[in-house]
């Protein structure tokens, strides 16, 4: 990996669109593919109130238009109502990523009082024993299915987010008439992605490709059948497409996280590249971390890129793939996804993935905190 | 695929839909669930008159008066932008 370009020689810095807050990385579920990092912040290192309000005003004023409230469950933070609060006060379109647990009736009428844009609940199956056995949570579903009454009881947007895998993709007819029986407007369709904790777990959860296939169908049908009724936006699973996704748009181009302790990630997954070293913006200016840090640097534009990527005609459309995965699977971040056909890897990822799909029984590892030292203080929420 | 829309409908932007002036990018711009649409200046003067109060009909009246141009094609015009919001989950149509 070369140096970073000067900044006057360096790719054209665009104005983000999207930030995502993890506002806490709490969470009462333990889903096996929850893509926070395996080292979880602790409550301790948290932003503020006070700090999250001055970082929601600085992404308003570098020109970010959404800001996506996630976790963890945000609704841990006991400040979510003033969160929201300030958002609107900073003229955000603010997008609540919640499991649903630890909402109740008269929080989500205080959210929507404060000027709360669109709730997006999270379904991990279509009945309680699916969606309580992923979710690691008894009784969730429930819950669940009351946050979205709640939700389309206040008119506000509902989306539904299911992540799929191998044990409930063939269910995705069931996942597409729930969401319009529940009155969401919108589903998100999202193939497990094997980073954070999915990784632990790719011999349970990985797809078959039939799966996939017959899962691409179903959304093309639904989508003809539902328009104007759902819209659905969907993810397939990369592993047995042709070409890689495209990674947010463009490294550093469109969007932006912030981890619970404050740290400005170019993805969710950007801290498994070990070289990439991340600002704080306990330390410095939100504007000048999106404009000068290492880690959004490292990978704008199309300089970083090597063969085959770099001569290829796709590179715009999608900048080589996903750095993550190039990073976790070809031991290189700045090489061809290897989900891309024309990588020297795909052929073993493709041949990984298919038996990774055929293995049976495999034990599911649920995302938890690590043990703590002195076992009189525990951390709940 | 057009919506048929009759001219006493009320068209109203769904609640999570809203326009906003983007100063960053100069622009007037359609916010939605993951969605942000950027609107051009015909876009923005329907949407301007769009107010859940008004009727189609009394919408079309008024950008026709506004900007001087023939009722059919600015009833045209209004309606497949409206259709292409209402398949998209942002707008309904309230038929009386
Ligand atoms: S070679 Fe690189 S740019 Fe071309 S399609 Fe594959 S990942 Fe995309
Ligand atoms: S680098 Fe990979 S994990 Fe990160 S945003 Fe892009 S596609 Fe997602």
């Amino acid at each position: 990996m070369t140096q970073v370009s000067a900044p006057r020689a360096g790719p054209r810095i665009q104005v983000p669109m999207a930030m995502l807050a993890e506002l806490t990385h709490r969470c009462p579920l333990a889903c096996p593919y929850c893509s926070n990092p395996v080292d979880l912040v602790r409550r301790s290192g948290e932003l503020s109130t006070q700090e999250w309000v001055d970082v929601f005003q600085q992404a308003a004023d570098l020109g970010v238009l959404h800001l996506h409230l996630s976790g963890g469950e945000p609704a841990a933070r006991h400040d979510l109502e003033e969160l929201v609060a300030a958002s609107t006060g900073a003229e955000l379109y603010s997008n609540l990523i919640t499991s649903g647990v630890g909402l109740t009736e008269a929080r989500l009428e205080k959210l929507a009082a404060n000027g709360l844009d669109h709730v997006q609940l999270s379904l991990q199956g279509v009945d309680h024993e699916t969606a309580d056995l992923y979710g690691g949570y008894k009784g969730g579903f429930d819950r669940k299915i009351a946050v979205a009454g709640w939700t389309v009881k206040l008119g506000l947007p509902l989306t539904i987010n299911a992540v799929m895998h191998r044990h409930n993709l063939s269910t995705l007819d069931l996942m597409i008439d729930l969401a319009v029986n529940l009155g969401a407007r919108r589903l998100e369709v999202a193939t497990v992605q094997f980073h954070g904790w999915a990784e632990k777990n790719k011999a349970a959860l990985m797809p078959t490709r039939e799966q996939v296939q017959k899962a691409g169908e179903m959304v093309h049908a639904a989508r003809q059948r539902l328009t104007g009724v759902l819209v659905i936006d969907y993810v397939p699973a990369d592993y047995y497409a042709t070409y890689p996704k495209a990674c947010m748009g463009g490294w550093a181009s469109t969007s932006l996280n912030i981890a619970p302790d404050g740290q400005v990630l170019p993805c969710h997954a950007a801290p498994t590249i070990p070289w990439l070293t991340f600002d704080n913006v306990r330390q410095r200016p939100l504007k000048e971390i999106w404009t000068h840090s290492e880690a959004f640097n490292a990978f704008r534009g199309d300089e970083w890129m090597q063969e085959p990527c770099r001569s290829c005609a796709r590179k715009a459309v999608d900048f080589g793939g996903c750095r993550c995965q190039a990073m976790a699977l070809a031991g290189d971040a700045a090489a061809t996804d290897p989900a891309c056909s024309k990588s020297p890897l795909h052929a073993d990822l493709l041949a990984a993935a298919e038996a990774a799909s055929s293995t049976r029984d495999a034990d599911l590892t649920y995302r938890r905190m690590p043990a703590l030292k002195q076992p009189a203080r525990t951390h709940n929420a | 695929m057009t919506t048929e829309i009759p001219e006493t409908a009320r068209p109203r932007l769904l609640k999570g839909v809203r326009t906003r002036f983007d100063k960053a990018r100069d622009t007037w711009l359609l916010l939605a669930p993951e969605r942000t649409l950027e609107l051009d200046a015909v876009a923005a003067a329907i949407l301007a008159e769009v107010d859940g109060v008004r009727s189609f009909g009394e919408v079309i009246d008024t950008l026709a008066a506004k900007y001087d141009a023939p009722r059919e094609r600015i009833s045209a015009d209004v309606r497949t932008f409206l259709s292409s919001l209402v398949e998209r989950r942002m707008l309904e149509i309230d038929v009386p």
